[in-house]
């Protein structure tokens, strides 16, 4: 289903190795990407610990192999792939949402 | 649906005790033997009671909860919450709850808790009177709350402080009535009490000893107290927290053997007088005692879940050690606390400078220690508990048991014996943990997750890591403070490789010296690093900040910043006061004066930041670095220029050291101040570095601390001239960037730092490792190479796109909002829906 892919961004609007926030409608979605945009993830951007839509603005980083992103405000950390909250709190897991990157652009499936 | 094949358990109550005995079945019935159904009567999963005062400074019910619907989901029990069970037939073996579900069971547990006991004072039924228990209580606190002035809580044992510091947080004047003689009658003695007494008034709580609360009184309302003493206290609402009442109606109901004064009677295996129903927490009744804390409720859960696995185990009775941080003032207790008699003899130590009072008790012929008290430092508690419960005997000099170890370098710890417990919530000994990480448990997560040690109230955690680095070391490892595990080496190791080999950047670093692609820890020590020493401008490396050094402002509880311009030693022209104040008002901030004679602007958006600082670089303000682990203010008194008592130009020098330092990225922030006389009114003893003027030039102090810790800072060199004391500041302050462990100030360094001040005063005054003049040109590098990073960023028109909520719309973040607050803005909470 193509039509469901919007183009968000162009890949030089983004910080190489880090993140950037990106407006859909109304959700707030965090873009990431890991070894100079190559890889790509995309999951909201509200911390579920206090709802702050923050999540963009947290250091990216690797543990065990697992991509996550720690959350600014208190260091809560996200697996990238999974929305997971990696210290086990269930409740707190955030959602994804695929990403692709073509011909230079970006785009999500929201 | 009911599986027939298993055995049916059903528990009554879901509280801490209810849900571990739910955890710990689940855990040993491997074989899928039972089948759980679990009721409660309060309408949410288990939730950490211990902890209930944390729902008051903004800990959520999320954060309390035990584990979330799902989790008994997936492990096949049947929760009921909202369903209290109100007939059980013991004949047929079943019970009917009161939505009219009826269910068989093989064993029955009942673990209903208790209900707090309500004296039966006239008046106590009138509006504003509370008790504290659930979460319910709680919301009803807190609204009642917003229209009282003033609370009384009723009972000064453990909760009726925990219920005193939720007033404190509900910013109302509080008061502690209890009718002993002395707080905490159970756990401390009236020396213990004195103090805690003290220390819990200095926070502005009044403490009322031996009151016996006559009456409330009040129209409708509460309005006063009045005490057999025929004093009178007025108060707009009362707490009570005066003990529990163990919860037996339904086992009275049904012909249980309860005790005289209540509780369900059980044996060693927690049977009760029925032997398919047992009885668990602080309901049941064990040789006439009612355990009213969590850690024996755990034990039980845990007899029960093991007997009914065919496992041996027994309840004997558990003391009531506890420790617990009441209003910030540790406090602890363990063994018998109260042991008198010739054959007893105790060691004091009573230091009313700082309140701390500890009291350990030996028996004279065995030697072992029996019990203590510790009050305003309990960081010996991990030790001396275990010691208590082994039974082994104390050492020659019984005194050193109540000082910190630390302060005796190269004593050898003793070594505890396997059967020592470690963790009292969970009840693991030290030799379960040892076994656990034989087994392959090398780390203190791995170790919390095989053995659950440490899960609880967090307090052995030291004691497990003492445990985990001996045992590595016996196994002939080296104990390592790796920086993280995407690095094998210290944050100490990483800055001498930086420093030596002159590596630029984090990836570099990262790729000859690490695993992965970094993570949250190691990025922002070494982007700290690489700017100690190249001293670049920091956005060329934003990738590796920390979203305050992203953005060059301090990040708020609602995603907006806080700007600080640099006020140089606190002097400030008045056109640039004038200039604050009109930027503040064009962009709607809240202003307040900080510690560090600067002032705050908070509640800019992302996209302001930009625009703000160029009107601030327009009247010659630069970035104050309140974002950055750097120099954060040098405070000033206004010395000889105008005060009379003065000596020396404090302002002036405090500007001038100020100035040298700023931007100076180190482990941890970097707080100086200047005196102009030994009045000391700029506080600089309480500094990482302070100056105190004298008729002769000045007197250097290291390594002070406020905060957490307050440590008074060190003389380390008098009456020095200008030169000198830049000289020493210049090489300690690179020694300590060279040396200090990540996030770590310089008071903890110099604490951990061997050899103590002495040493320090020969690295830095002697030169003894010939090093000063490598860290005097690494200060003068950074002095010539500053640059304000906020001028740098507004002249750099690619840097002006990072400052935007979204790269795909101008539009601004909407979901954060202000609500009105003393003729200013403050945060509106989105949780709450009402301002954080």
């Amino acid at each position: 289903m193509m039509s469901t892919w919007t183009k968000v961004a162009n890949v030089d609007d983004v910080l190489e190795n880090g993140g950037s926030c990106i407006k859909v409608g109304n959700e707030h979605i965090a873009i990431f990407n890991f070894d100079n945009k190559t890889v790509w993830y995309a999951i909201e951007n509200t911390c579920p610990h206090k709802k702050q839509s923050v999540l963009s603005r947290g250091l990216i980083g690797e543990d065990g192999g697992e991509p996550k992103v720690a959350c600014p405000l208190h260091k809560n950390a996200f697996s990238l792939k999974t929305g997971k909250h990696l210290g086990g709190n269930e409740e707190w897991t955030v959602k994804t949402y695929p990403i692709k990157v073509e011909n230079n652009e970006i785009y999500l499936n929201v | 649906m009911i599986n027939q094949t298993k055995k049916q358990i059903i528990v009554l109550g879901n509280g801490m005790v209810g849900y571990k005995f739910c955890e710990k079945l689940v855990a040993k019935d491997t074989k899928g033997q039972y089948h759980i159904t679990v009721f409660g009567e309060e309408p949410r999963p288990a939730y950490d009671r211990v902890q209930l005062s944390a729902y008051f400074s903004g800990k959520t019910v999320e954060d309390l909860t035990m584990a979330p619907f799902e989790w008994y989901e997936e492990n096949g029990i049947d929760l009921y919450v909202n369903e209290k069970v109100y007939e059980v037939n013991r004949e047929e073996k079943y019970v009917v709850s009161e939505k009219g579900r009826k269910l068989y069971y093989d064993a029955l547990i009942m673990a209903t808790g208790s209900i707090p006991f309500i004296p039966p004072i006239p008046g106590v039924d009138k509006k504003g009177v509370f008790p504290y228990r659930t979460i319910e209580d709680l919301n009803d606190i807190m609204a009642y709350a917003q229209s009282a002035n003033t609370g009384v809580v009723i009972g000064g044992g453990l909760l009726g402080l925990e219920a005193a510091k939720a007033l404190v947080d509900l910013k109302v004047k509080t008061h502690v009535v209890e009718f002993a003689p002395r707080l905490m009658p159970r756990q401390i003695d009236q020396t213990g009490s004195d103090f805690l007494k003290r220390k819990i008034e200095d926070l502005g709580v009044s403490v009322h000893l031996s009151k016996n609360t006559q009456s409330i009184d009040g129209d409708g309302a509460v309005q006063a107290m009045r005490f057999a003493d025929e004093t009178v206290l007025e108060t707009d609402m009362i707490v009570v927290s005066a003990g529990i009442k163990p919860r037996d109606d339904v086992a009275r109901a049904i012909k249980l053997e309860v005790g005289e004064r209540g509780g369900i009677v059980i044996d060693s295996q927690c049977r009760t007088s029925d032997s398919d129903i047992y009885a668990i927490g602080e309901c049941a009744l064990y040789n006439k005692m009612i355990y009213g804390l969590v850690a024996p409720g755990y034990q039980m859960a845990e007899v029960v879940a093991s007997s009914l696995v065919g496992e041996e185990k027994e309840f004997v009775g558990a003391d009531m050690s506890t420790k617990l941080k009441l209003m910030g003032v540790d406090v602890g207790s363990f063994g018998n606390p109260f042991a008198e008699g010739d054959h007893i003899d105790a060691v004091i130590m009573n230091n009313s400078i700082n309140g701390v009072y500890k009291k350990i008790l030996i028996d004279r012929e065995s030697k072992k220690l029996v019990g203590g008290i510790l009050i305003g430092d309990a960081s010996q508690y991990g030790q001396l508990l275990p010691l208590c419960q082994a039974g082994t005997p104390v050492p020659e000099i019984p005194e050193t048991l109540l000082l910190d170890r630390k302060l005796f370098a190269g004593a050898e710890d003793a070594e505890l014996p396997d059967s020592a417990g470690v963790c009292s919530c969970e009840n693991i000994t030290k030799g379960e943990i040892v076994e656990a990480y034989k087994a392959g448990a090398k780390t203190i997560p791995d170790l919390k997750k095989c053995t659950k040690a440490g899960t609880g109230c967090g307090g052995c955690v030291p004691l497990m890591t003492d445990i985990l680095n001996q045992e590595i070391k016996k196994a002939g490892g080296e104990v390592k403070q790796t920086l993280c595990s995407c690095f094998n080496r210290s944050r100490i190791e990483l800055a001498e490789i930086i420093r030596t080999e002159k590596i630029r950047n984090y990836w570099e670093v990262l790729g000859r010296y690490g695993t992965g692609r970094g993570c949250e820890i190691c990025k922002p020590a070494v982007a700290s690093i690489l700017a100690s020493y190249q001293n670049e401008y920091i956005l060329q490396h934003q990738n590796i900040q920390d979203t305050n050094d992203q953005f060059l402002a301090n990040i708020q509880k609602n995603g907006s910043y806080s700007v600080v311009p640099r006020v140089p030693g606190g002097e400030i022209k008045p056109e640039q006061l004038i200039a604050i104040g009109e930027i503040a008002k064009e962009f709607d901030l809240y202003t307040k004066i900080t510690g560090g004679q600067r002032i705050d602007m908070f509640g800019a958006k992302v996209e302001q930041l930009p625009a703000i600082w160029k009107k601030l670089r327009d009247v010659g303000l630069e970035s104050g670095h309140a974002y950055a682990k750097a120099l954060r203010t040098v405070k000033s008194c206004v010395g000889s220029t105008w005060c009379r008592f003065g000596v020396q130009d404090s302002v002036g020098l405090a500007i001038r050291i100020e100035n040298r330092y700023k931007g100076l990225r180190a482990p941890h922030k970097i707080k100086s101040a200047v005196s102009g006389c030994s009045r000391e009114c700029a506080e600089a003893q309480s500094k990482d570095f302070g100056v105190i003027a004298t008729d002769k030039g000045y007197n250097l102090y290291i390594c002070g601390n406020g905060g957490m810790k307050p440590q008074h800072a060190k003389l380390f060199a008098e009456d020095l001239d200008e030169e000198a004391l830049i000289k020493y500041i210049d090489r300690f302050l690179m020694f300590y960037v060279r040396t200090a462990d990540k996030l770590m100030r310089t008071a903890t360094w110099l604490n951990k730092f061997e050899g103590g001040i002495k040493r320090l005063k020969e690295i830095i005054i002697e030169d003894a490792l010939g090093i000063c003049q490598e860290l005097e040109e690494e200060m003068a590098y950074h002095v010539a190479t500053y640059e304000c990073e906020w001028s740098k960023t507004l002249n750099d028109p690619r840097m002006m796109n990072k400052f935007k909520p979204f790269i795909n719309t101008v539009e601004t973040d909407e979901t954060i909002k202000f609500v009105p607050e003393r003729g200013q803005k403050k945060p509106l909470d989105p949780i709450a829906g009402v301002s954080a």
